[in-house]
């Protein structure tokens, strides 16, 4: 079978790695994330129709005059509307909805309109992070109890490389950013984590059973070993997702682009960042096998 | 060498899928669009439902089944969930104020699995539509509450500073305190100008008598206000986080309102219970006898509201200062609330009570309600709303010793109410008493073409998966999509079990854990295929392929297992939910890629000598 020299071209790699977090810093310092509804409340209007409308018909009439992010539902009764946009209130915003919708003839009126706060609280989104923080944590020290600390602070840089990018891509180019992309984002830190731990399984596998010292052609082999694995499982889960993005409507555009994004970035960091971290952090064999060990003949450790 | 498991093994992992089935099952029973009928006064029969459906087949409405479903009440299955609203409004209109026409949503399910505990999941706000409570944050009580807080400060302030005072009063947006003497009332003046600097102080004699008047500033007033809104939001947010409604929507609307929506739950009456509940404890030792009555309160028993106790009127801590509540038994089996304080409230508890040993301490139980009553004004009706609090005595006891942050509260009537009262101070308590403003049924938030759309992209993804492992692994692909589909069933089952609610996030996020499920047999199947490779003989090849894979799927999976625990334990709402969808996908995935897809291939081909592996 071929072998990719995959880490001699860790160089170019750390490069692109290294552009590409300093674009997401830049863009999340710089632009911000386009928080969604969720995030940031807006407006909330009620309307009431003489006769019962087609909600289709409203989205689309909402749509055309330039409303984003809002969502539509029957309150009560089939001729009691409720609206959400995010735009933010003000004393007009009740009016226009109005006007917009009743250009299609209908006869409407308007009940209230009023401004509505975010569904994530403070509190909710400071737990998160705090939760993060305490996961990642948690992480660290599994990684580094079952393997070695090098590894544990490798894993934890290219997860944070991956949430860093799939952030930073969705501040550059403005998608909205909502719950469904959140979860998107913890999706993301499972799968990542999930590659990145299959190939340091394999890198320790590989350096207990062989004698040689170069950890770069070691790590090629291990990557070469589990490349038809990994490029089988981002497949079948980029299928799924590809599904999710083209036939799935808005709802779960941004959360399969965030998983996308995710994977992909995935995928090359537990090659490129995990791995090739390894070699710059100078992991040696006797970070996995006790020095004592030394002396014992290579057969022996075969199971 | 053969791959054989020992019987039980496959005895498990056929209970297992058998347990997986049933309680799984009950989601393929749709539940129905319902519209229920009941009534406290009048008469409800079958001649009244046959004129209901005639009535709504008149309407071109299409009835599944109408039925009585007790004594009083029938429920009118609809076959086509767009009709739902209208089949309400015939109904309605059919029938006089005697009934209570409400949407519902009725399970299919057979009693058989009913009796086994088996529901289905619940459909969440953005698929199905829930309930919608509107409630309204009693401004005035906000303001009031904090000037009453307030004067307990000063009266204890004054007390420790040794300035006589005669009385405190509280109206509209002041405080008034009145002295014996303007040299007593300066002095106060002083003190209390330090500490609430929120207040504008002004002096007034009436006669020989000598007033300070407090009057808050309008920005002091907003801020309270806001602060009571934003305080009640959390405290809504952590109860119906307690109720375990997953999936809730709960924010702000207006200056001085709160939306709450939940999904599916049809039982309104519990979350309203527990969303409006304002119950709180308050902490107060008794008056001693030669107290001035400025000083003391009289308060009746709760259980014997005509035997009553005078107690001080300044309050040692309230239900605010749990941390923790739990409710329990006490010895002789009578419902008990269990309490820890928070630091402050602990320190508090600890100085009062070790002053006074030997005094009788009390637990005020507080309940704020509020009376709607429709007047007629001016020709037109108008809704009048009487707030009313209560407060009475659970019990009296003496002090025998210091107590810490740590005891317990007797004189509950029954174990349901000591539990609510523990979920009540866990949640905290509102800053100000609410009220329901509005009451709805909500529709779905998606169209109904965004959720077909949704749904069909997931079966899409899904088949695709399957395509790959077919195409790839060939006949060791058949028995990855074997245990892909029993890690299906088994996710489902366990979502139901647990009650989950599902959005259209959270079915993207079942054929997501799909489609990383696989990753198990993929990491076997490339480790038989390197094995075969090597020119190992066909069984050795299995045996060593899922021995070397276990190791990394173990490691890969405890590792986002454990990212997946420590989200439960600390996230709250939608991120809860998404780590239990996690976590049980990694559970179910790794006995099914692990357990179930070893076991099929033993059955299939581990007992026999086979020479060439199709994979």
């Amino acid at each position: 079978m071929r072998q990719f020299d995959f880490m001699g071209k860790r160089r170019i790699a750390f490069i692109v790695s290294i552009v590409l977090t300093i674009v997401s810093i830049g863009a999340l310092v710089l632009l911000n994330l386009n928080l969604g509804l969720d995030f940031t409340g807006g407006t909330v209007v009620e309307l009431h129709y003489a006769t019962v409308p087609s909600l289709d018909d409203i989205r689309t009439l909402l749509a055309n005059s330039g409303f984003e992010n809002f969502s539509v539902q029957t309150f009560g009764a089939t001729d009691e509307i409720l609206v959400r946009l995010q735009q933010t209130f003000s004393n007009d915003v009740g009016n226009q909805v109005v006007s917009a919708l009743s250009s299609g003839g209908a006869q409407l009126e308007l009940v209230r309109a009023e401004f509505v706060g975010a569904q994530v609280g403070d509190q909710l989104r400071d737990q998160s992070g705090l939760g993060m923080l305490v996961a990642m944590a948690g992480v660290a020290v599994y990684v580094a109890f079952r393997f070695q600390y090098k590894f544990a602070l490798c894993a934890l840089i290219s997860l944070g490389h991956d949430v860093l990018i799939v952030l930073g891509l969705f501040a550059l180019f403005q998608w909205e950013f909502d719950l469904t992309v959140l979860a998107g984002i913890m999706a993301v830190i499972g799968y990542s984590l999930n590659d990145t731990i299959i190939v340091y399984d394999r890198i320790r596998e590989n350096i207990r059973l062989s004698r040689s010292d170069d950890m770069a052609q070691i790590f090629n082999e291990a990557i070469n070993q589990t490349l038809s694995r990994t490029l089988a499982t981002s497949g079948t889960t980029l299928l799924v997702l590809f599904a999710l993005f083209f036939l799935g409507g808005d709802m779960i555009h941004n959360f399969s682009i965030s998983l996308i994004l995710g994977i992909v970035a995935g995928t090359f960091s537990s090659v490129y960042v995990a791995a090739a971290l390894l070699i710059v952090f100078k992991l040696e064999r006797q970070d996995l096998i006790p020095a004592k060990k030394e002396n014992v003949e290579g057969e022996e450790e075969l199971p | 060498m053969l791959n054989r498991y020992p019987l039980w093994k496959y005895l498990l992992i056929l209970i297992v899928c058998v347990v997986g089935v049933i309680y799984a099952l009950p989601n393929l029973y749709p539940q129905d669009p319902a519209v229920q009928i009941s009534t406290t006064n009048g008469s409800l029969g079958s001649q009244q439902l046959d004129r209901v459906t005639q009535a709504l087949s008149d309407d071109d409405i299409q009835v599944k089944s109408a039925a009585m479903t007790g004594n009083n009440t029938a429920l009118i299955r609809l076959t086509d969930a767009e009709q739902q609203l209208p089949a309400r409004d015939v109904v309605d209109n059919l029938l006089d104020n005697d009934y209570t026409v409400a949407l519902n949503l009725a399970d299919s399910t057979p009693s058989w699995l009913t009796s086994l505990s088996a529901t289905p999941m619940k459909l969440g706000l953005d698929l199905r539509g829930g309930v919608h409570f509107l409630l309204e944050v009693d401004m005035e009580a906000a303001v009031e509450q904090r000037l009453k807080a307030t004067a307990s400060a000063i009266r204890a302030d004054l007390r420790d500073q040794r300035i006589r005072y005669r009385s405190t009063d509280v109206d509209d947006n002041a405080l008034h305190l009145e002295f014996a003497n303007a040299e007593d009332r300066d002095a106060a003046r002083d003190q209390i100008s330090q500490t609430f600097n929120e207040f504008q102080l002004e002096n007034r004699d009436e006669g020989r008598r000598a007033f300070l008047d407090m009057t808050l500033t309008e920005q002091a007033i907003k801020d309270i206000q806001d602060y009571a809104v934003q305080q009640n939001l959390t405290t809504i947010r952590n109860r119906v986080n307690e109720l375990g409604v997953s999936e809730p929507l709960v924010q702000r609307q207006g200056p001085s309102r709160i939306v709450v929506e939940l999904p599916g739950v049809q039982d309104t009456a519990e979350a309203k219970r527990i969303v409006g509940a304002t119950a709180n404890l308050e902490f107060r030792l008794e008056a001693r006898p030669d107290a001035p009555d400025s000083e003391t309160e009289s308060f009746p028993f709760r259980n014997d509201p005509q035997r009553t106790a005078t107690l001080s009127r300044d309050v040692i801590i309230t239900g605010d200062r749990v941390s923790s509540a739990s409710q329990g038994f006490d010895q002789n089996g009578r419902p008990q609330v269990n309490i820890n304080l928070d630091g402050t409230g602990g320190s508090l508890m600890n100085q009062a009570t070790r002053t006074n040993i030997g005094r009788n301490m009390a637990v005020l139980y507080i309940d704020h309600s509020t009376e709607t009553r429709t007047v007629t004004r001016d020709g037109e009706q108008v809704e009048e709303r009487i707030p009313t609090t209560s407060r009475s005595i659970i019990s009296l006891a003496t002090v025998q010793s210091a107590l810490s942050n740590r005891f317990r509260i007797t004189g509950l009537d029954s174990p349901t109410e000591a539990s609510e009262l523990a979920l009540l101070l866990r949640s905290g308590s509102l800053a100000a008493p609410i009220y329901f403003v509005q009451e709805r049924t909500i529709g779905p938030s998606l169209g109904a073409q965004n959720i077909q759309r949704g749904i069909f992209s997931v079966i899409v993804g899904g088949l695709l998966v399957i395509a790959f492992m077919l195409i790839r692994y060939k006949a060791f692909g058949v028995i990855a999509n074997a245990a892909l589909a029993v890690n299906l069933v088994l996710l489902i089952a366990a979502m139901s079990l647990l009650g989950a609610t599902l959005t259209l996030p959270g079915i993207a996020g079942i054929v997501l854990t799909l489609g990383m499920a696989v990753d198990a047999n993929v990491l076997i199947y490339e480790r038989i295929r390197e094995e075969l490779r090597r020119k190992t003989p066909a069984q050795q090849a299995i045996h060593a392929g899922y021995g070397r894979a276990f190791t990394s799927i173990v490691d890969a999976n405890l590792t986002t297992l454990l990212v997946a625990v420590v989200l439960f334990s600390i996230g709250t709402g939608p991120i809860k939910g998404f780590a239990v969808t996690l976590s049980l996908g990694i559970l179910t995935s790794m006995f099914t890629g692990i357990v179930v897809s070893r076991a099929l291939v033993n059955l299939s081909i581990g007992g026999k000598p086979v020479k060439k592996l199709w994979i």
